[in-house]
């Protein structure tokens, strides 16, 4: 069982609740695909809500009564100053020490800004947060993280929304390789079940992904798809894959059978 | 019968219409004194029912299907029947194939086809698609003229009202949005400009596909725009945000550059009440009958939903007078 900051998981799928038709479409969404958290982004004008509901109003208490963890993010944030700001806030309002960790160093392309990033993530550490960092496949930067207290790193697999699927095989893997004993989950860039279980197949931890499911064509069809993707992946971690090779191998015995030399 | 209608909006205004035809004795109250209510005054106006569909449940699509018909009798001559063009960057292609799998009701256009029904928009998009039995409407404008109807045939508007006298009426439709009693609802804020721009003219609604920041612009006539909206989940009414304007602005800019010069006439904020689905509900408690949430689809769907409320309200004066 996935656990992450001492707290066990239920499975490997974490899910977004951005741009589903509707929040009821995220709660099937979620219990279709089992999803073990949720993550949800902060914007100043939510937590500035009165409503009866609580901060945040109608929509957030629809995400804290889905009964599973939530990890709030710091998504929009451009600064370390801003995405302090942000998890201060999301802590308040969500009642949880997790923060997942985005600092954006480009508007357009949706990059992690990796300096401002490790800053943050240092001060956030300091202050007691459990920080889920959004960060590239670079190994010097993810060192830095797990300087600053990160006890989970979240490297993207392509960018953002872009359903790609994992662009840079041998970085991913030379990662996993690298930090054995982290916790590493895939954050951006899954467009489909089979790039779900390619990330499994290589060993990472979880996976967690939004707009692949909430822009599927039936969302809560795709949120099944994806948790069965990722237990194959996962089971197949396990069962221990076969390395490709170049020239075919027969699986029948060949003594006994007749040679010509 | 009589009916008090509470809440001047499109959904207030549409109930009016209908129970003025079946010859009901209708007062509208409001608290904003003028037609019009809260979100309905920031909406874009768009009778879209095909593009709709793209986020939206087929129910969307069903029900909005007559709503450009049901415009064009009730405030005649607003009804511009020009469709809806969709058009992406080049870099957003697939946002535009997406699109066209999630609805239907429109037809692939090139750049020089593109050129014909927009212009000033010749050059600028490869692709798009053209949804040709789309409509739009002024809404202010349409609900100010709906209101002069309705007046001329009885119906009494009551729009400076803090506390309606709830005596004498058979019926009771509750249209007040946001501050209705109803349970369960949600308000998911927009943001919206309202931009002059002398020389440039498009004929129909612009959707501009983006995988974030989808908008739309909508021509209100005499060089003025709609630039809508922002979709935030909040119940805040509070001044728009630096960044929604800029990338409000950003986007009218990416559609054409003559947007740079425009004039801002107008940075509105409204809140869309809705229920969890996002689809609207006509739901009644005794001799009182609400009609909410109708989400970013008021002027699509407010009149299959008040044919709904008023024939309820009808059986309701039916019973009483038995």
């Amino acid at each position: 069982m996935l656990e992450v900051y001492g707290k066990k998981l239920s499975s490997r799928l974490i899910l977004g609740t951005a741009q589903y038709p509707s929040p009821e479409m995220i709660g099937e969404a979620v219990r279709a695909g089992g999803a073990c958290a949720v993550t949800v982004s902060l914007r100043r004008e939510s937590a500035q809500d009165t409503a009866a509901a609580g901060p945040g109003g109608i929509f957030w208490s629809m995400v804290r009564s889905l009964g599973v963890p939530v990890l709030p993010n710091t998504a929009g944030c451009h600064t370390a100053r801003e995405a302090v700001t942000t998890a201060q806030m999301a802590r308040d309002v969500f009642g949880t020490n997790w923060i997942k960790l985005e600092v954006i160093g480009n508007h357009d392309t949706l990059q992690p800004d990796v300096f401002e990033l490790v800053e943050a993530a240092r001060i956030l550490c300091d202050e007691g947060f459990d920080v889920f960092p959004y960060t590239t496949d670079d190994l010097v930067v993810a060192e830095r993280l797990l300087d600053a207290g990160c006890r989970v790193l979240m490297p993207w697999c392509a960018p953002i929304g872009s359903a790609r699927g994992p662009v840079n095989l041998d970085a991913l893997r030379s990662m996993r390789a690298h930090f054995p004993d982290i916790c590493l989950i895939v954050d951006a860039g899954i467009g489909r079940p089979s790039h779900a279980a390619t990330v499994m197949e290589l060993g990472y931890d979880a996976v967690l992904l939004n707009t692949a499911v909430a822009r599927a064509g039936d969302p809560v069809y795709m949120a099944r798809a994806f948790a069965g993707a990722i237990k194959a992946g996962r089971t197949a971690w396990h069962a221990g894959l076969l390395e490709p090779r170049d020239f075919a191998v027969p699986s029948t015995p060949v003594i006994g059978m007749a040679t010509f030399q | 019968m009589k009916v008090l209608i509470k809440g001047a909006g499109v959904a207030g205004l549409a109930s009016a219409r209908e129970l003025c035809r079946h010859g009901a004795d209708v007062t509208v109250t409001d608290r904003c004194g003028r037609v019009g209510g809260a979100a309905s005054w920031y909406a874009g106006g768009m009778l879209a029912p095909w593009c709709e569909g793209e986020n939206a449940d087929e129910k969307v699509t069903r029900l909005g299907i007559g709503a450009a018909d049901w415009w064009a009798e009730a405030a005649h001559g607003h009804v511009e029947r020009m469709g809806t063009l969709v058009v992406a960057p080049v870099r957003d292609r697939a946002e535009l194939d997406r699109f066209a799998v999630r609805t239907c009701g429109h037809k692939p256009v090139d750049e020089g086809e593109i050129g014909v029904l927009e212009p000033v928009l010749a050059g600028r998009f490869r692709r798009g698609l053209f949804f040709e039995n789309e409509a739009h409407l002024d809404p202010r404008a349409a609900m100010r003229s709906l209101q002069e109807r309705l007046v001329q045939s009885g119906c009494r508007f009551h729009l400076d009202n803090r506390d309606a006298n709830m005596d004498g009426f058979d019926a009771v439709i509750d249209c007040t949005g946001m501050a209705s009693p109803v349970r369960g609802l949600r308000g998911v804020r927009g943001e919206m400009l309202i931009l002059k721009a002398v020389g440039l003219h498009l004929s129909r609604p612009v959707r501009l596909l983006h995988p974030r920041i989808p908008v739309y612009v909508v021509p209100r006539g005499n060089g003025f725009f709609m630039v809508g909206a922002t979709m935030v989940e909040s119940t805040s009414d509070g001044g728009a945000s630096a960044r929604s304007v800029m990338e409000l602005l950003n986007a009218a800019y990416a559609l054409h550059p003559a947007f740079g010069d425009a004039e801002i006439v107008e940075i509105g904020v409204g809140v869309r009440p809705a229920f969890a689905d996002n689809f609207p509900r006509v739901s009644r408690n005794g001799d009182t009958i609400s009609i909410n949430g109708l989400y970013r689809h008021g002027f699509l769907l407010a009149p299959a939903l008040a044919v709904d409320a008023a024939s309820m309200a009808l059986k309701i004066g039916e019973a009483a007078h038995a």
